[in-house]
């Protein structure tokens, strides 16, 4: 009998007890579901931590020299904490020294920042980000003004009020109004309007548009950071390669700047968007390799339910063997019959579980903020192992029905 | 006609049935020849399902030689045992032995697709043999909306799909009513006409009596082996 004749005979058979059939392939789809999900869920995940979250949080080819790592997941040690809180804060001179000796051509942002309140008149915006910067800031950030200009570095060395705001507080303080000229309040001190940069969209939810940004050197920095230390210079490269050497050099730099002996622990950090999602990793890590032990526990369960189903199939049809004997069926012929029934029955599973699972992906790409992606190669694992576990689950029963005497099968009930 | 289609010599079949040996058959000799009309009787116990079962391939015997179409077939292993099923012998069973979920016409082509022949081409000849059976206007319909009668010719047209050399019947008429009996051994009748060999298990006499030739089992050993009538049907 030809492959796609058994194929043919397996789906007429499927079809003609399609609730028991369905119940008996509901291990395979649970499953393949699951797989297709979760690899959908992770992926999304790795992809969207990639490009929004480091890119927007921290920038392409950026790198921060801190006092501490920005960003910690999971426990951090309070000994630990607190010998970051011991080391020394990264102050202008700090900034001055690695800007005035490195080599590598990149781009500089002194930089600080807090929560505050900011009032336009009686409006109040609570819970904004106050960023004291330079103008290197915006280029590195690649913010797009939808109206005025950034301030400039002669504003920066006279500590002028000026500010530029994102969309959100635009528009909750200045809704309706042209917000260019129009005079802020940080802190009581009042700022002018200078620009406004376009929409950033949102992150997890959280609106990437609320901020302010000022000189550094404004009278408002008091809010944010003490007189001469700043939060991280921010240092942009222009590619991967610029970018390693670059973090090699201010390394170095601050070593010597900072006395450290050889072996000595670094008293300072750089943060990369790598050293940020090193928790997102583990986590991802940890679901990818959960994955595999939660989908084949749904499989082994599948396949049994299909291998008891096939052994009860091969008991209920014992005449039916028995008469395809008779009529010329060789042992290799009964056994691919039940074999490819197995595997189709649980390849129609995992097809089904693939449906299933695409559809969870948009489910929960529709109802949360997490962008769930298909991996194709999730598809492609999902059928094969779909099929490879109705053909292991089904090898026994049909070996069973072939080995079945005619003469006995044809005297069956 | 030189060569006959069965030459059975010293068939011997023992069952091995926990201490016991039953010796079913004790020592057959028996040839029969292209386009005879056999009936093999006997009483319950004298070994006719053995010989049925070792005639039609399904059982292979503890002694002696079986001659099957020029081949000799007692050695055989299970596979080609099956080839040999399917190639030379045309089965007719009492309880008629359809799928019950098939189509007339699929059950017609199952021997074809074990011999490995085309869609269409299997098509063709299961419904040519529906219609040999008249069956023509059924063939779409499956066993439980046909009568007992109906379904032993869907039987018959199975077995001769694949141009058997024997069709062997085993109690054809067991389940049918006298008259239904009566036209299905009609069609036995013009099949034997028509140059088929048909070898027919039963222990009714009546139904022996459409047959040309009557070979009777006892204990088993051929008791009697006579021409009831010439050759005709």
């Amino acid at each position: 009998m030809r492959w796609f004749e058994a194929v043919r005979l397996a789906l007429r058979t499927i079809r003609t007890q399609k609730l028991k059939s369905f119940f008996s392939l509901v291990g395979v789809l649970i499953g393949v579901t699951f797989l297709i999900a979760v690899v959908s869920i992770v992926t999304g995940m790795n992809r969207y931590m990639e490009d929004r979250f480091a890119n927007s949080l921290i920038g392409l080819n950026t790198f921060m020299l801190r006092q501490r790592p920005a960003f910690t997941t999971g426990n951090v040690p309070d000994d630990v904490w607190r010998s970051w809180m011991r080391r020394p804060r990264i102050t202008y001179a700090d900034a001055d020294f690695v800007q005035d000796r490195m080599t590598t051509p990149v781009t500089y942002a002194k930089f600080c920042s807090d929560r505050g309140t900011v009032t336009y008149g009686a409006k109040v915006a609570k819970d904004m980000e106050l960023i004291g910067t330079e103008p290197s800031y915006f280029r590195i950030k690649d913010y797009k003004l939808t109206a005025g200009r950034p301030f400039t570095a002669q504003e920066v060395k006279v500590g002028a009020r000026v500010v530029v705001i994102g969309q959100a507080m635009s528009d909750k303080l200045l809704a309706g109004i042209d917000p260019i000229g129009k005079e802020l309040r940080i802190g009581g001190i009042p700022y002018r309007i200078i620009g406004t940069v376009e929409k950033q969209g949102t992150l997890f939810g959280l609106s990437l548009d609320k901020f302010a940004i000022f000189p550094f050197t404004a009278p408002g920095r008091r809010m944010i950071c003490p007189i001469n230390v700043l939060d991280h210079l921010v240092i942009q490269a222009s590619g991967p390669t610029t970018m390693v050497a670059a973090m090699g050099e201010v390394e170095a730099l601050m070593r010597t700047r900072r006395h450290l002996k050889p072996g000595e622990e670094n008293n300072f950090y750089l943060q990369t968007s790598e050293s940020a999602l090193e928790g997102w990793q583990k986590i991802s890590k940890i679901l990818i390799t959960f994955l595999p032990m939660l989908v084949s526990i749904s499989l082994i369960v599948g396949g049994i339910v299909i291998m008891n189903i096939m052994l009860m199939a091969v008991a209920e049809r014992t005449r039916e063997i028995g008469i395809r004997k008779a009529l010329g069926a060789r042992r290799r012929d009964i056994l691919a019959q039940f074999v490819v029934e197995s595997a189709t029955l649980s390849a129609l599973g995992a097809l089904l579980g693939i449906g299933a699972g695409i559809l969870l992906a948009f489910v929960v790409r529709a109802v949360t903020p997490l962008p769930a992606a298909i991996a194709p190669w999730s598809i492609v694992l999902g059928v094969v192992v779909g099929v490879l576990v109705g053909v292991v689950a089904g090898v026994y029963p049909a070996n069973r029905a072939s080995k079945l005497d005619p003469i006995v099968a044809l005297r069956a009930e | 006609m030189s060569e006959p289609v069965i030459r059975i010599r010293d068939l011997v079949r023992h069952y091995v049935m926990g201490s016991e040996t039953v010796q079913a058959l004790r020592g057959v000799t028996l040839d029969i020849d292209r386009n005879e009309y056999v009936a093999i009787m006997g009483p319950s116990g004298s070994g006719k399902s053995t010989m049925m079962n070792v005639v039609g391939c399904l059982d292979t015997p503890t002694g002696g030689e079986y001659w099957l179409n020029g081949q000799e077939v007692s050695r055989l292993s299970d596979d080609a045992l099956a080839r040999v099923r399917n190639k030379e012998i045309g089965f007719v069973f009492q309880t008629f032995n359809l799928l019950p979920r098939a189509s007339a016409l699929h059950n017609v082509e199952l021997p074809l697709v074990y011999a490995g022949t085309g869609a269409r081409e299997r098509r063709e000849r299961a419904a040519h043999a529906l219609e040999i059976v008249g069956l023509a206007q059924r063939m779409h319909h499956r066993p439980n909306e046909l009568s007992g009668g109906q379904r032993q010719r869907v039987a018959i047209a199975r077995a001769l799909v694949n141009s058997p050399s024997i069709l062997l019947a085993d109690e054809p008429t067991g389940n049918l009513d006298s008259t239904t009996s009566e036209e299905i051994m009609g069609v036995f009748g013009e099949l034997h006409a028509q140059g088929q060999t048909v070898i027919m298990v039963t222990h009714e006499p009546d139904i022996a009596a459409h047959a040309a030739r009557t070979v009777v089992l006892r204990d088993g050993r051929v008791e009697s082996d006579r021409l009831t009538r010439d050759a005709a049907a």
